[in-house]
């Protein structure tokens, strides 16, 4: 599937299966496509390339209200003049269901996002997270084969966030439908999904499990994205194995290879701010600040070239000391860089 | 001795407390100038209404709706100000729906401006020429053989309707295209997503969300409509079958000299468009009036 903009390329060649029953969450930073593809496949944005089919039934020429998906905005973009009840029951009232089965459909629909009893109001008495589970019982009450969700979770403060975040994994079990999550936040993505798709610049970089992306991704920008904030660049010395060393200045790291290394070409370490301590050896920097973070410290240091290093450590180190910032080898990985 | 005079606010502050400060002193000028040419005016030509020539206060009033060549008037004008007024917006609504997918919408806007900016009487002059029975129009109906002879839309009741139209549409168009584009387009989609098909969206969402801004539209233009003079006068037939109401006042006025029957017309006038407002108004309150935005965010 492709989209493109004019001469941009919003999406190149994007080619996914889904299995039914599936989460997937689409991840990837604002500008990434992710959003574009989600608006292809319900058939909001027309797509420029590719074909995208459900089953054996080609779905991408199809018009949006054709395809009988459930989607969920951004902004919930719940009818304003329409109680709640009138809101869910939308789509069953659009396909001409009779009055009865509408009533109790929508009943159920409601129960199953607990609002059971806010039937009467309007989508403007409600607070924010009863409006985002109101749209999402209008997505899910026509028993859709997919159901879209389009960073349902940004207008929400954090405490509900994480409330809704359980709440749309628990109704996607009991449904047992497949759902398409699209989302900037890799937390959201890795606590939700059955598998992850992270995008960027419109092409898919890596598809995995949670944990697969989380411990081993595939590609420099997804580490980036899933919390390997420190990145240091050198050159490879040696390569066995899966292992990779590189130094950087007068220093030796190691950590897993990935991806095509030689000795001498250039690469880039990547690691969590909780690989990197404090130790007798490791990167020189100079630290800048220590933030107090509960159980432990996390500190902002500076190394020679300029490059910032995020750590962690248990006591407080005072602002302009000269440290060796240690990388656990272990968790560690080293990309190819083109120099 | 400071604590006592903390406790009390000065007035400067108990004024702004109740919204009245230096910024409440520019709304003078305005209020001067309404005072002196509406409000003025108008109590005066109250006033005037119930002092006739001849009779008790209410003398013009009766002549008035004594007489059916007055008070036809009324019909007259709204025969011509609703049709005026209801085909505007039933034209205004799908184009402007249309016209709101556009990318270069300000190209058209201006060409829509227009004829707000030309004025009346220049239109009037146009359509005399191209409605008129040597006209464009009338030439090309018999060139094709679609009328028998040249075809009468200039000095009776279509002329002043085309007129109407013409000077009317711009500003109902406007208005509603601006109705439309402040609902939330996430709306629309929701509801395409959720199956309803392009009638069904224009029925459930777009026309309930709509309605009260439709019925201001409507008021405005009809408004607009009802005051009609140069039209009809021009373009119309102001001795008989578009004889309305500004033109019975203005013969009051000016080939009778009775400024007196003239004012008893004028608040008449008045008075209908309030009656139209009054149930137009009602009619909105029957309908949802709150946000068109889908959502808090």
């Amino acid at each position: 599937m492709s989209r493109a903009f004019g001469t941009f390329n919003a999406l190149r060649d994007v080619s996914l299966t889904i299995e039914r029953g599936e989460f997937i969450a689409l991840l990837g930073p604002s500008g990434c496509g992710k959003s574009t593809a989600l608006n292809c496949i319900a058939g909001l944005l027309a797509t420029t390339g590719g074909a995208i089919y459900v089953d054996e039934r080609r779905i991408d020429r199809l018009k949006p209200e054709d395809r009988g998906f459930g989607m969920v905005f951004q902004n919930y973009a719940l009818f304003p003049h329409m109680n709640v009840r009138a809101n869910v029951g939308f789509g069953l009232k659009m396909r001409g269901v009779a009055k009865d089965e509408l009533k109790r459909r929508v009943d159920a629909a409601l129960e199953l996002v607990r609002l059971g009893n806010q039937g009467e109001k309007l989508p403007g008495q409600l607070s924010g997270g009863q409006q985002q589970r109101v749209a999402i019982a209008r997505a899910i009450v026509i028993e859709p084969p997919l159901v879209l969700m389009d960073e349902p979770l940004s207008n929400l403060d954090a405490k509900l966030r994480l409330e809704m975040r359980a709440e749309i994994r628990r109704i996607h079990n009991q449904l047992g439908g497949t759902t398409i999550y699209v989302t900037h936040d890799q937390d959201e993505a890795l606590s939700l999904a059955d598998r992850i798709v992270v995008l960027r610049d419109g092409e898919v970089r890596q598809v995995g499990g949670p944990e697969e992306l989380y411990a081993a991704p595939a590609h420099l920008d997804v580490a980036e994205f899933m919390g390997f904030r420190n990145r240091v660049t050198g050159k490879v010395t040696g390569v066995e194995g899966d292992r990779a060393t590189i130094s950087v200045g007068d220093t030796q790291l190691s950590g897993k290879a990935s991806g095509a290394l030689q000795p001498g070409s250039a690469a880039a370490l990547v690691a969590r701010p909780d690989d990197l301590t404090v130790g007798a050896t490791g990167i020189k920097a100079s630290v800048e600040s220590m933030e107090y973070r509960g159980r432990e410290f996390v500190g902002l240091a500076r190394a020679a070239d300029g490059t910032e290093l995020v750590f962690h450590g248990s006591e407080r180190v005072a602002p302009g000391t000269a440290v060796s910032l240690a990388v656990d080898p272990a968790r560690a990985i080293v990309f190819p860089v083109s120099p | 001795m400071s604590d006592v005079a903390s406790d009390r606010l000065g007035l400067r502050q108990r004024l702004s407390l109740r919204g009245l400060d230096g910024t409440t002193l520019l709304i003078l000028p305005a209020l001067l100038l309404l005072l002196a040419i509406f409000v003025y005016p108008f109590l005066y030509g109250l006033w005037l209404s119930f002092a006739p020539k001849a009779g008790g206060i209410f003398a013009n009033y009766a002549t008035f709706f004594g007489d059916p060549f007055q008070y036809d008037t009324i019909w007259t004008t709204l025969a011509l100000a609703i049709p005026v007024t209801i085909i505007s917006l039933v034209v205004a609504v799908p184009v402007a729906l249309r016209v709101r997918l556009l990318k270069r919408q300000r190209l058209l806007t201006t060409i829509l401006v227009l004829p707000v900016s030309l004025g009346t009487v220049l239109v009037a002059q146009g359509l005399l020429n191209y409605l008129g029975p040597q006209g464009w129009f009338s030439r090309v109906l018999m060139l094709l053989h679609l009328s028998g002879g040249p075809a009468r839309l200039t000095h009776n009741y279509w002329g002043v309707f085309a007129s109407l139209l013409i000077t009317g549409f711009p500003f109902t168009f406007l208005l509603t295209l601006s109705y439309i584009t402040g609902i939330d387009p996430a709306l629309e989609q929701a509801a395409a997503t959720h199956g309803a098909n392009a009638w069904q969206r224009f029925r459930h969402v777009f026309m309930p969300l709509l309605v009260p801004g439709l019925a201001v539209a409507f008021l405005l233009s009809f408004v607009q409509s009802f005051a009609v003079f140069p039209s009809a006068v021009l373009l119309g037939a102001p001795a008989g079958p578009t004889r309305v109401i500004s033109v019975a006042a203005y013969q009051a006025a000016f080939e009778q000299y009775d400024y007196s029957m003239a004012s008893a017309i004028a608040m008449i006038m008045a008075a209908v468009q309030l009656v139209v407002v009054a149930i137009i108004l009602g009619a909105r309150a029957l309908f949802y009036r709150g946000s068109t935005s889908g959502g808090k965010g």
